[in-house]
């Protein structure tokens, strides 16, 4: 194959990973969201139910799509996923360990009914996704400010070096966004107090959202005069995301669910979108010498792998969107803290949730 | 030790960890769609009954499986950069293709499944448990490819000293991967079968619900016999391609330090206790038995460890080529003489089930509670003779483990993220164990089931 084709198909894969990360910051981005505000918006135990199961169908799917670009960039860009993977170690560590105390809370919660069980989960919640969202920001800066990398490709500072001002402000800028992504979803998918509730964190959590956020891109434009070329397109995409951020804000008093939820989900996709048109076509770039920069040149695989992937991805991205929009769908119904308090007294749910005596025959009548 | 054996440390407590639920995970996805296509066609209600208690079991390991799968993904490009830089040309494709084509749909549809049962059609739901136990042996099929691929490297040309993909179809046919795909699912059907039926037992011992659990056996046995089968001939197969692929592996598993000619199977051996002891002291032995296992002839020559070290130095130059003997000789020996134990318990189950004895036999079902620890140790076990046996080697022939690591992760770092991880899945693996020991042993509520179509959030699945 010639250049230019392989030149194309490397371009084409670093948009289809900005689009896949672009795809988990917007839709895991609420269920995180969700997750830092399960015992600030929920209150009492069937609130709290009610708000795991707002999410309850979707986050696992959500997190699929960081997984998909995780291995997405093994196979496109090993180069990178290498360097990156192998340089934030300590960071990732974290993140792995938040995505797993957050994870088993959905599935660990609701099997004991004692209160500090509940709490214990709950905690594990709140954090992991505080922890993920902030380290992402860091992380996601990072990438973009560019960290100290060798002439090898690998990563010579530490965790500290990722512990700077600007990609703190990236992390904060994560957890508002998705603390006010959240709310507003729940805003739009709850019911009974709750809405009420979820618009009271909105009312701060999107100013603050706006305002950290319109400071980072600021600060990204200002960072970015070593790089040229793509810088006009960044300002402008930057200024839209500013503007859907302030609108965000705003759109929330609306009161109108459905329109501030999506224009909270096109603030942090431009957010993103920013940081991957600024970033291009360096995919890391190095702080230690612009030689040694990577490049969605120097670190992709052959064109015969990439064009493998591409037609892979062609064929199963539209399939992957349509059964998720279906899902969602299905489950776009109100959920409300009500269905919950009726249905504990329903004998079976509270064989379910335990609690009452683990012996081998606590199980209901004798001999079905 | 250093930062690279810690790294190796860290792969095989994390992967092994992993393990334990994916099989469990796979199988009980399965069962349960059974159980509730047994519903949907007769209606009746044991069925019903059956998906509502496996189901949570079912849930608790995937809440596992998922979290420990998330470590997995990540720690290539973690702790083996080198390795990743080297093969990801070839490698990384088959995990894209996993989250591409395997993990959105088992993941979408478990959380469809788990939620919308009386929102949507009985046949819908049914479909969706469905489309996750697919879902979920498709995944298995990708990270079996390449792992494959790590054993008998396949597809590929050498491009500037890296391995540059050349046939995909190649890779995915590899003929490693079909017999080792093949095995792996075959395990799970055993895990799940084992795992249902000791549950089952406990219940039975107490006549607890005898109804429901004997049919959860006669659901199970079935499975347990395939999976049997299955297994022996998938791993007759795979041992048959490690003899021409990875002799070294072999040999080392039947501790065959010498070439014979008649080559007898070895049934218990000692030596010394080193990595490599170069002979074994003792030594039972069954002859012809390894000859016709690995090449089909009474005859056949089969090559000795120390024969193929030589002949490995004079190929890839001076170099200890030899993985710790003893360590793969005895997970081999522990994977195929349990492998015989539940041989023997499913053509015992089979025959009370003629007897119509399953609910009374009080031997059986204490046989039966312990045997559903098995094959967890028996999967552990294939895998460490998996990866073990091709040690010094992390891609056969190709590239050896020790330029694998990630240069500048300190050891320090390692040993931190070790034994964060071990922490964490002590605690993880304690909760989950005790969670599920305490909901299998709950069995399952006599009072009725909320009805389908009832549009109430299903508690008993849900959160
Ligand atoms: C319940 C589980 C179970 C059972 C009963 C068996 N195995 Fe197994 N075996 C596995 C579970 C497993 C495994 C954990 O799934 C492995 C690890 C790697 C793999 O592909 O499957 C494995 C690997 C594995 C390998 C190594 C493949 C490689 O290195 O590439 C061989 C040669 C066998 N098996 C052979 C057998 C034989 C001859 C068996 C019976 C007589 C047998 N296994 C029973
Ligand atoms: C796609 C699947 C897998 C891949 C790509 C893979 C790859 C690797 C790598 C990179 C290492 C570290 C280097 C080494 O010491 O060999 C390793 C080691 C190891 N892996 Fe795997 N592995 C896979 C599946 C598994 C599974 C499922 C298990 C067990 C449940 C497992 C068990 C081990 C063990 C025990 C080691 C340590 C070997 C040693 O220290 O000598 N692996 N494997
Ligand atoms: C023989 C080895 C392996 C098999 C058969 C296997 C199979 C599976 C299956 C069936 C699941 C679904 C969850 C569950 O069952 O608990 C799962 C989860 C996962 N596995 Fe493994 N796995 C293996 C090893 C690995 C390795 C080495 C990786 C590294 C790439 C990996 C990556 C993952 C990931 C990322 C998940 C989470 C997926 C989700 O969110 O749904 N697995 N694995």
């Amino acid at each position: 194959m010639h250049t230019v084709d392989y030149s194309f198909l490397q371009a084409l894969w670093f948009i289809l990973i900005a689009v896949l990360w672009i795809g988990f910051f917007v839709l895991e981005g609420f269920d995180f969201g969700v997750g830092m505000l399960l015992r600030r918006v929920g209150h009492t135990e069937a609130d709290r139910r009610a708000i795991l199961h707002a999410i309850g169908p979707m986050w696992d799917g959500n997190e699929v799509w960081l997984l998909t670009a995780g291995g997405a960039t093994f196979a496109a860009f090993p180069l990178w996923y290498a360097s990156m993977f192998s340089g934030f170690y300590l960071a990732l560590f974290l993140v792995l360990v938040a995505l797993i105390i957050r994870g088993v809370s959905f599935e660990f919660w609701g099997k004991d009914d004692r209160p500090r069980w509940r709490a214990t989960w709950e905690w594990t919640m709140v954090i992991g996704s505080f922890l993920a969202s902030l380290l992402f920001g860091v992380a996601w800066a990072n990438i973009v400010k560019g960290v100290p990398i060798n002439a090898q490709q690998n990563f010579t500072g530490s965790l500290f070096t990722l512990l700077n001002p600007y990609a703190l402000l990236g992390g904060v800028t994560l957890v508002l966004l998705f603390i006010s992504h959240g709310a507003i979803f729940l805003n739009m998918k709850t019911a009974g107090d709750l809405p009420e509730r979820a618009r009271g964190v909105a009312r701060w959590a999107s100013p603050a959202a706006a305002v950290a956020g319109i400071a980072f891109l600021v600060w990204t434009v200002i960072n970015m005069n070593d790089r040229t070329g793509a810088s006009v397109a960044v300002a402008i995409v930057g200024a839209i995301t500013a503007l859907l951020l302030a609108t965000a804000a705003v759109s929330e008093l609306v009161r109108r669910p459905a329109i501030a939820f999506a224009i909270s989900t096109a603030a942090i996709a431009m957010l993103f979108v920013t940081l991957f048109v600024d970033l291009f076509p360096d995919v890391m770039p190095s702080s230690t010498s612009p030689a040694f920069n990577l490049t969605i040149a120097n670190t992709s695989s052959s064109s015969t792998t990439l064009t493998i992937m591409a037609i892979v991805a062609a064929v199963m991205v539209p399939i992957v969107l349509a059964y998720t929009a279906w899902a969602y769908w299905v489950f776009r119904k109100r959920v409300s803290p009500e269905d919950f308090d009726l249905t504990t007294k329903n004998p079976f749910d509270l064989v379910g949730s335990g609690g009452t005596g683990a012996g081998p025959d606590a199980g209901g009548a004798p001999a079905g | 030790m250093t930062a690279l054996d810690l790294a190796r440390l860290q792969f095989a407590t994390t992967t092994i960890f992993h393990f334990l639920f994916v099989p469990l995970s796979i199988g009980l996805a399965f069962y349960v769609a059974v159980n509730q296509t047994l519903h949907y066609r007769t209606g009746k209600e044991v069925y019903a009954r059956q998906v509502h208690f496996w189901g949570r079991l079912m849930l608790l390991s995937f809440a596992v499986g998922v979290v420990t799968g998330i470590i997995q993904e990540f720690q290539f490009g973690m702790n083996w950069s080198e390795y990743s830089r080297f093969v990801g040309d070839i490698f990384g494709a088959p995990l894209a293709m996993e989250a591409l084509i395997a993990f959105f749909l088992e993941s979408t549809f478990l959380g469809f499944w788990i939620f919308a049962k009386g929102r949507v059609s009985p046949k819908t739901h049914l479909t969706s448990i469905w489309l996750v136990s697919v879902g979920s042996i498709l995944s298995a099929f990708f990270i079996i490819a390449a792992n494959s691929w790590m054993q008998h490297p396949v597809g590929y040309k050498m491009v500037k000293g890296k391995p540059q993909l050349d046939d995909i179809w190649a890779v995915i046919t590899n003929n490693t991967a079909i017999a080792a795909y093949i095995h792996v699912i075959m395990a799970a059907a055993l895990t799940v079968s084992l795992v249902t039926i000791g549950v089952s037992a406990h219940h039975l011992r107490r006549d607890h619900q005898v109804d429901t659990f004997t049919t959860a056996i006669k659901v199970a046995l079935p499975i347990l016999v395939v999976g049997a089968i299955g297994s022996f001939l998938a791993g007759d197969q795979l041992a048959r391609l490690l003899v021409k692929q990875q002799p070294m592996k072999m040999s080392a598993a039947e501790a065959l330090f010498n070439t014979e000619a008649p080559a007898a199977f070895s049934i218990f051996a000692t030596g010394d206790f080193t990595a490599n002891p170069g002979h074994t002291n003792r030594n039972l032995k069954v002859p012809h038995v390894l000859s016709l296992l690995a090449t089909r002839s009474l005859d056949g020559k089969v090559l000795g460890i120390n024969q193929i070290q030589e002949q490995y130095v004079a190929k890839y130059g001076p170099g200890n080529y030899v993985p710790y003997v003893a360590v793969v000789y005895w997970s081999f020996r522990t994977m195929v003489y349990l492998f015989g134990a539940m041989a023997l318990f499913a053509l015992i189950g089979l025959i009370l089930w003629r007897r119509g004895k399953l609910a009374t036999s009080r031997r059986f079902q204490l046989i039966a509670i312990w045997m559903a620890i098995t094959p967890f140790i028996v999967n552990t076990a294939g895998w460490v003779m998996t990866e073990v046996g091709r040690q010094p080697w992390i891609v056969q022939g190709l590239m050896l483990t020790r330029n694998a690591n990630s240069p500048l992760v300190s050891t320090a770092q390692v040993a931190g993220t070790l034994i964060g991880f071990t922490l964490i899945f002590t605690v993880l693996g304690g909760v989950a164990l005790w969670l599920f020991l305490r909901e299998a042993r709950k069995g399952v509520p006599d009072e009725p089931l909320t009805p389908d179509g009832a549009d109430v959030p299903d508690l008993t699945l849900s959160y």
